[in-house]
């Protein structure tokens, strides 16, 4: 028996379900009743229930883009910090593609501290962590451009239902925009104006995340926006 | 100050005008605090008290991370100004004992298992204090705990039964706190049914202490309603706002 109809405000210990249900991300089991862990909109995929939670720090999932920056330079790679509660590892294979030697390189040239990337986590299982790579197409140093913070529980939305969202963005601004798992995005653009829109559109996403008709109150705010 | 010679009076009633089983006003708010990753606000009679949540974030210094969950830290600390007379604002024996009592009452709902080598931060600010802080800090603290977005069970709630004049009374204030002969402080976790704090001062005798262990619960009750729904209020204030506003089709 569902307790709640879909996409409604749920909180923590709030009861979602009994009976023969499966337990999604961000709930619980206790015995037959499935209870939510954070506060969230609920929603049921056939059997199984889920939260989409409106709060929390981004988890290094392996496959996901990530944007970070050098906060270290060591013997034989880098740290790189991705606004999650654990340091990524940068090596330098993972840079250069090449093994390097300490006599003939210097890893301060190739990235120094404070520089921005755009990298993939490769592995990460909690007891270790997590490890990046910036090989890749659409991956490496960042040169330019603006980063805004998001929430990281609010970048599904912001990419929306196979990309709609960030396709909306992309097209009405003529902006480039590398959206980061972690919440970070970077956005690239000639005209400061329309980086101000994405940014202002950003914003409207973190605040109005929960409430349904979003992509068209974007639309609509891209439409007005770029006339003036 | 005048002085107080009956705590209940003639129409059983108590020093602020409350029936025996009745909580003092309560106001919560969450989300107050840019800097932190949570935050709670509560007023509970005339405690005011401000939680900041920090985390999950790396644990720091790096020997302090477990290597099965994450580390709850947590700290209770009175403001010079919220007593009477000028507290010293140096941790004293008394606050260094409810911090760990109520980082224990907070920890067995937390899903710190999903963290390990990371640590979470509770800062509890006691703004002014009344009878039942570390009641009203447990409320606050869950608060800001789901706030953050750490993983819950559930919220963790928290009330006091004293005995005043030979008389069982929940929620006592500080004048009621001092003069009456017992208090006993409960936190509760209504889905898992523990109670995850339990502490005495002064005597029950068996029966009362039954009695008051309900009507605790039954005021935890009452709390975790109000929780819940001052967490959902902001959210939902936003969507009243959205829907209230009539979209305009592009105007093009």
């Amino acid at each position: 028996m569902r307790m709640f109809e879909r996409r409604q405000l749920v909180t923590p210990g709030d009861l979602l379900a009994e009976g023969d249900y499966i337990a999604g991300e961000n709930t619980y089991k206790e015995g037959n009743r499935i209870y939510s862990q954070k506060l969230g909109l609920v929603d049921f995929d056939d059997k199984k229930v889920f939260v989409v939670p409106l709060r929390g720090r981004y988890i290094p999932k392996v496959g996901d883009i990530v944007v970070g920056q050098v906060t270290d330079v060591s013997l034989n790679g880098w740290s790189v910090d991705i606004n999650s509660p654990y340091k990524a590892v940068l090596s330098v294979p993972d840079v250069t593609g090449k093994s390097f030697s300490p006599k003939l390189d210097s890893l301060t040239k190739i990235l120094g501290v404070g520089e921005v990337v755009v990298g993939k986590i490769t592995a990460f299982d909690r007891t270790r962590d997590p490890t990046l790579t910036i090989k890749g197409a659409g991956l490496g140093k960042v040169g330019d451009g603006l980063i805004v913070n998001l929430t990281p529980t609010k970048v599904p939305r912001l990419i929306g239902r196979k990309g709609s969202m960030i396709n909306i963005l992309k097209r009405e601004t003529g902006c480039e925009i590398i959206v980061g798992q972690n919440g970070r995005i970077l956005i690239r653009g000639r005209d400061s104006k329309k980086v101000e829109l994405v940014v202002e559109a950003i914003r409207m996403i973190e605040e109005q995340a929960h409430i349904s008709g979003l992509t068209d109150r974007i639309k609509n705010f891209l439409k007005t926006g770029k006339g003036d | 100050m005048v002085a107080i010679q009956k705590l209940i009076d003639e129409n059983g009633l108590r020093v602020d005008g409350r029936r025996l089983d009745e909580l003092r006003p309560i106001k919560m708010e969450v989300g107050l605090l840019a800097n932190a990753d949570g935050s709670a606000y509560i007023e509970q009679g005339r405690n005011k008290i401000i939680v900041a949540v920090y985390g999950p974030k790396e644990a720091q210094p790096k020997h302090i991370g477990l290597h099965d969950r994450a580390v709850i830290r947590c700290r209770y600390h009175m403001a010079p100004f919220s007593t009477d007379e000028r507290k010293s604002p140096a941790p004293s024996r008394r606050e260094i004992e409810i911090s760990k009592v109520i980082r224990e009452a907070l920890e067995p709902a937390i899903f710190s298992e999903y963290f390990p080598r990371s640590m979470v931060d509770i800062f509890i600010e006691v703004l002014q204090s009344d009878g039942g802080s570390r009641c009203a800090a447990i409320t606050a603290s869950s608060l800001a705990l789901a706030d953050a977005g750490i993983p819950l069970r559930d919220l963790v709630v928290a009330c006091a039964v004293g005995k005043i004049e030979g008389k069982l009374a929940v929620d006592p204030s500080d004048i009621e706190d001092k003069l009456g002969e017992a208090d006993m402080p409960v936190a509760f976790i209504p889905v898992l049914g523990k109670i995850s704090l339990l502490q005495m001062d002064g005597m029950f005798t068996e029966e009362e202490f039954i009695e008051a262990l309900n009507m605790a619960k039954n005021a935890c009750m009452k709390i975790y309603e109000l929780q819940k729904q001052t967490l959902k209020q902001r959210y939902l204030q936003i969507e009243k706002e959205i829907q209230e506003t009539p979209v305009q089709k592009g105007e093009e």
